[in-house]
C-alpha cells in the first residue's frame, strides 16, 4: 500500500470493524437519550415556579380552580407517574401540547427549526469560510504581526457578548448606514406559503422578484453575530493543528521532494490538520444552538432558541421538556455523524 | 386545513403583488407572540391586541382613548330596576367576515352572543374544553361563574343576562376582550368538521380586520373587513411584525420598517422625542405600584407607623431612578386616568424628620423589617430591586433597618398572600376594565384578605363604601362613593402608593387616528397613514 495521505475518497465498504463501531455508537445513544429525558423532565420541576400559578399573575386564583387546572393538566399526579407517561408518549411519537399555545410541541418545533437551521448553517458556513484560511495563514506566518492580529481578533470575537455585538451591528449597518434590514427573515412585502421552511429556498420557489435578495440581506447580520464565536474557535483550532502538522516528518519530506508550498500546505498538511478541526466544528453545533437563543431574540428570528426561552419564562413544561429532548437528540445525531465521519477519515479510531 | 391556508396565502401574495402600489399597509412592531387567537382562553395583553381588538367586537366597546363604554354589537341595553337583569338589543345587519377559510351565510344574532358566553360558563358545553386544559381564566377571574344566573334569548336580536347579585361593573366587564363575540355558525362548522382547535388558530368575527395568516413567532397578517359595521378601515392591510427586543423595535421604527411600537426603553424616549420623523404619545397607564404593609402584624397595625413610613419614602427619587421620569408618583390607589380619581387628596409629604418623630411618638424604636421586591419587571415597576434599595436607604434615615427579600415570581405571588407573612410587600396592579371597583374592591376589599389584598386590610368604613358603589348603577353616585373611599384609604394608609408608570407610544409621524388606550390596549381601528 502506497503511503496514503489524506482522506480516502473511495466509497467505504462497511467492514466488520466499522459496523461494530457504528453499532457501538448507536448503542450509547439509547442511555444518553433516556438520561437527557430524565434531566429535562426533572430540571424544570426543580426550578421554582409553577405554570398554573403563573397563568394568573397578580390575579389571585382560587385554590379550587388551581387544583382543577392542575388536574386537567395532569400535574397533580406523582412525578414518577408523570415521567413514565411522558416517556411512553414520546416513544410513541407524541411530544405533548404546549400549555400556552395548546399546539402540539412537535408541530411548533418543525415550523421553527428550519429557521434556526438556516441561520446556523449560514453562520457555520461563514465561520468555516473565514476561520480555516485565517488559521492556516496565521500558522504559516507564526509569530508575525499578521498572526498576532488574527489571534487577537479571534480572542476578542470569542469573548464578544452576543447581545451587545448584535445591537452594535444593527445600530451601525441598519440604523446609521441603512445597508441591511433591522430584523426578521424577509421584507414584509413578500408573503408566500412556507414550503421547505428555508427562506432562501422558499423565496426562490415563490418566483417573486426580489424575494431571494431580501431573504439573503436579512441573513447577513444574524449570521455574522452567530458565526463570530465558532469562527474564532475554528481559526484558533486550525492554527494549532496546522502548527503541529507542519512540524511532522512527512511534511518535511514533501517539502524536500520539491512540491510547491501550495501543495504541501493546502493538500498534505491541511488535510490532516482538518481532523481535529472537524471535531471542533461538530462541538460548535451545541454552542451555536446556545448562541441562537440570543441571536434569535435580538433579530426577531422565529427559531427554536427564542421559542425555548419564552417557554422557560412561562414554565411551559411540555415545550421545555420535549424541546430540550428534541434539541439534545439533534445534537446527539450531529455528534454521531461527526464520530462516523471521523472514523471514516481516521482508520485508527475504528480499530 | 393546510390546503386552505396555502390557498389563502397564495391569494394574498397575488394581491400584494398586483395591488401593491395603492395598498396601504400599516405595520405594528408588536412585543411578543400571541398565545392563541381565542381571547376567551387567555389573559395577556399581547394576545388581546392580536386577537380581540382586530378580529372581534364586544357587546359594548371602550370609547377609544377612554375607560368609558359605548355601544358595540349591542345597540342599546336596559337594566331592570332591581339591577339584576341586563337586556341587550343587538345591532341589526352586522356582518361576519368573509374569508378564504369561511363564508358566513347570516348576520350576527342572539345565538352568537349566547354561544360566546355559555362556552365559558357551562362545564358541560361542547366547547368548554375544546382545547385541553381550557381555563377561561379571565371569565373566572372576573367572577362571572358566580355572577351569571342565566343567559336567555328573548328574540333573534335580544339577549337577557340574569345576575345573581347586583354588579355595576358588569357593563364594563362585557366590553373586555374575553367577552368577544365569536360566530356560532363558524364554530358549528368547525365542530362538524372535527376541527374545533382551529377556532384558536383561525379566528373569525365581526371586527374591523379579518385574519389572513400567522407565521409562528414572526408575522401576523390582517386585511380590512370590507363589510365592517363601523365602516371599512382606511388602511388595507395590518401587519404585526413580532419584535421582542425594545432596542430592536426602536431601530425598526427609525428605519421605517414599522409605523408604531409599544413599550420603548425608558432611556430611548428622549431621543425619540427629538427625532423629527417620529411622534410620541404619553399617558399614565392604568396601573399602580404599591408597598403593602401587613396591617394585622405588629407594629404595622398602627396607622401612625404606616403613615410615618410612607412619609419617609422619596417617591420622586424612585420615579427618576427606575423610570427615568417615565412615571408619576402615586397618591391614590387608582390611576389618574380612571374616573372617580380623587384629585383633592393631598399626598403625605416626603419628610424624614417628621417621620422619625412620628415613629418615636408611636413608641416604635429599633424597628427592623422586611421589604419584598418582585424578581421580575412589571409595567408598574420596572426594577423592584432598585426601588427596594432606595426604600431601604430612605427607611434607614429614620432608623428603620430593612432586609430586602425576594422569591421566584410564582412563589412570590403565592407567599405574599399569606395572612401571617411579615414586612411590606411590593406589588402592583394593571386594571382590567377601567372600573374603580377593579382596584378598590379587588385589591383592598375585606373578602380579598388572604388573596389580592396583600395588606390584609379589612376596614369596615372603606369596605362598606366600595360594596355600596358596586351595587349602585348610577355613575354619579358611584363616583362620590369611590372618592370617599379614597379618602379613607389615605387616612388609614394600608399601602405606600409608589407610582403610576407612563405608557409611552412612539410612532412614525405619518400615523394618524391612533388613540392611546388607558387600558393599555393597542387597537388599530381608525388608524391611517398620511404622507
Amino acid at each position: 500500500m502506497a503511503v496514503s495521505l489524506g482522506i480516502n475518497l473511495q466509497p467505504p465498504e462497511i467492514e466488520p470493524a466499522m459496523l461494530r463501531f457504528i453499532l457501538g455508537r448507536l448503542a450509547v445513544l439509547i442511555p444518553t437519550f433516556i438520561g437527557v429525558s430524565i434531566i429535562a423532565f426533572a430540571f424544570i420541576r426543580i426550578l421554582p415556579g409553577d405554570p398554573v400559578m403563573l397563568m394568573s399573575g397578580e390575579r389571585v386564583m382560587a385554590p379550587e380552580r388551581y387544583e382543577q387546572i392542575s388536574r386537567q393538566l395532569g400535574y397533580d399526579r406523582p412525578l414518577p407517574v408523570q415521567y413514565f407517561d411522558y416517556l411512553t408518549d414520546v416513544l410513541s411519537g407524541d411530544f405533548g401540547n404546549s400549555i400556552v399555545t395548546r399546539r402540539p410541541v412537535l408541530d411548533d418545533f418543525l415550523t421553527l427549526f428550519p429557521a434556526t437551521l438556516e441561520l446556523s448553517l449560514c453562520a457555520m458556513f461563514l465561520a468555516i469560510l473565514i476561520g480555516i484560511p485565517a488559521g492556516v495563514f496565521a500558522a504559516i506566518k507564526r509569530g508575525s504581526a499578521f498572526d498576532q492580529t488574527i489571534m487577537g481578533t479571534a480572542l476578542v470575537g470569542y469573548s464578544m457578548p452576543i447581545f451587545w455585538w448584535g445591537l452594535l451591528l444593527i445600530i451601525l449597518f441598519s440604523g446609521t448606514l441603512g445597508w441591511t434590514p433591522v430584523s426578521g427573515r424577509i421584507s414584509l412585502l413578500y408573503f408566500f406559503p412556507p414550503v421547505t421552511g428555508f427562506m432562501l429556498i422558499d423565496s426562490l420557489l415563490s418566483g417573486q422578484a426580489g424575494a431571494f435578495k431580501s431573504a439573503l440581506s436579512h441573513l447577513i447580520l444574524p449570521s455574522i453575530v452567530l458565526g463570530t464565536i465558532p469562527l474564532a474557535v475554528i481559526a484558533r483550532q486550525t492554527r494549532s493543528a496546522m502548527l503541529e502538522v507542519l512540524s511532522e516528518d512527512y511534511v518535511r519530506t514533501a517539502r524536500a521532494k520539491g512540491l510547491s508550498p501550495f501543495r504541501v500546505i493546502g493538500i498534505h498538511a491541511l488535510r490532516n490538520a482538518l481532523i481535529p478541526v472537524i471535531t471542533t466544528i461538530g462541538l460548535q453545533v451545541g454552542v451555536m444552538l446556545a448562541g441562537a437563543i440570543l441571536t434569535e431574540t435580538i433579530f426577531s428570528w422565529p427559531g427554536i432558541g427564542k421559542w425555548m426561552v419564552d417557554s422557560v419564562f412561562k414554565r411551559d413544561y411540555p415545550v421545555i421538556q420535549s424541546g430540550l429532548l428534541i434539541i439534545a437528540g439533534v445534537i446527539m445525531l450531529v455528534n454521531l455523524a461527526v464520530d462516523l465521519l471521523y472514523g471514516l477519515i481516521n482508520p485508527r479510531i475504528r480499530h | 386545513m393546510k390546503k386552505k391556508l396555502t390557498l389563502a396565502a397564495a391569494l394574498t401574495a397575488a394581491t400584494v403583488l398586483s395591488g401593491a402600489a395603492s395598498a396601504k399597509t400599516f405595520v405594528y412592531c408588536s412585543e411578543g407572540s400571541p398565545e392563541g387567537f381565542d381571547p376567551g382562553l387567555y389573559t395577556a395583553g399581547t394576545t388581546f391586541d392580536a386577537a380581540a381588538h382586530t378580529v372581534y367586537n364586544r357587546l359594548l366597546e371602550f370609547k377609544p382613548g377612554t375607560t368609558e363604554t359605548e355601544p358595540g354589537l349591542a345597540e342599546s341595553w336596559e337594566i331592570s330596576d332591581d339591577g339584576l337583569e341586563y337586556t341587550f338589543k343587538l345591532r341589526p345587519g352586522v356582518k361576519f367576515q368573509t374569508t378564504d377559510f369561511f363564508t358566513p351565510t347570516r348576520d350576527l344574532n342572539a345565538d352568537d352572543v349566547i354561544f360566546s358566553f355559555e362556552r365559558q360558563l357551562k362545564a358541560d358545553h361542547p366547547w368548554h374544553q375544546y382545547v385541553a386544559g381550557a381555563a377561561w381564566e379571565y371569565f373566572n377571574g372576573m367572577g362571572f361563574p358566580d355572577l351569571i344566573e342565566s343567559i336567555e334569548k328573548v328574540d333573534d336580536m335580544t339577549v337577557r343576562f340574569k345576575l345573581k347579585q347586583k354588579e355595576a361593573p358588569f357593563l364594563a366587564n362585557v366590553a373586555m376582550p374575553f367577552a368577544s363575540i365569536v360566530s356560532k355558525e363558524y364554530a358549528d362548522k368547525l365542530e362538524a368538521d372535527g376541527q374545533m382547535q382551529t377556532l384558536n388558530q383561525q379566528p373569525l368575527g365581526t371586527g374591523p380586520f379579518e385574519f389572513v395568516a400567522y407565521q409562528t413567532d414572526a408575522v401576523i397578517r390582517y386585511r380590512a373587513h370590507d363589510d365592517y359595521w363601523g365602516g371599512k378601515q382606511k388602511i388595507d392591510d395590518l401587519v404585526f411584525a413580532i419584535t421582542t427586543d425594545a432596542s430592536v423595535r426602536y431601530q425598526k421604527l427609525k428605519a421605517g420598517e414599522c409605523h408604531l411600537m409599544p413599550f420603548p426603553n425608558a432611556a430611548d424616549v428622549a431621543e425619540m422625542k427629538a427625532d423629527p420623523n417620529l411622534k410620541v404619545m404619553e399617558q399614565e397607564g392604568l396601573n399602580v405600584a404599591y408597598l403593602a404593609y401587613n396591617t394585622t402584624q405588629e407594629p404595622f397595625d398602627k396607622v401612625e407607623v404606616r403613615k410615618a413610613l410612607n412619609m419617609a419614602i422619596n417617591k420622586e427619587a424612585i420615579v427618576d431612578a427606575v423610570f427615568q421620569g417615565q412615571a408619576t408618583p402615586a397618591k391614590n390607589p387608582i390611576p389618574p386616568t380612571m374616573w372617580s380619581y380623587n384629585e383633592a387628596i393631598e399626598d403625605d409629604a416626603y419628610d424624614p424628620e417628621a417621620a422619625k418623630k412620628m415613629l418615636e411618638e408611636a413608641g416604635v424604636s429599633n424597628l427592623s423589617m422586611k421589604v419584598w421586591a418582585m424578581p421580575v419587571a412589571r409595567p408598574y415597576m420596572l426594577n423592584a430591586r432598585r426601588a427596594a434599595e432606595l426604600i431601604q436607604s430612605d427607611f434607614e434615615k429614620i432608623g428603620v433597618k430593612v432586609e430586602i427579600v425576594t422569591y421566584e415570581w410564582a412563589e412570590y405571588l403565592d407567599r405574599s398572600k399569606a395572612k401571617d407573612r411579615d414586612g411590606a410587600v411590593m406589588l402592583g396592579w394593571t386594571g382590567d376594565n377601567g372600573d374603580p371597583d377593579n382596584f378598590l374592591h379587588t385589591l383592598l376589599g375585606c373578602d380579598a384578605v388572604g388573596g389580592n389584598n396583600r395588606a390584609q386590610w379589612c376596614n369596615e368604613e372603606f369596605n362598606d363604601l366600595v360594596l355600596k358603589a358596586k351595587a349602585a348603577t348610577d355613575q354619579a353616585e358611584r363616583t362620590k362613593l369611590y372618592e370617599q373611599a379614597q379618602e379613607v384609604f389615605k387616612r388609614e394608609a394600608p399601602w405606600a402608593t409608589l407610582d403610576h408608570s407612563l405608557s409611552v407610544v412612539p410612532m412614525r409621524k405619518e400615523v394618524e387616528g391612533f388613540h392611546q388606550s388607558p387600558l393599555g390596549d393597542f387597537a388599530f381601528e381608525g388608524v391611517d397613514l398620511v404622507e
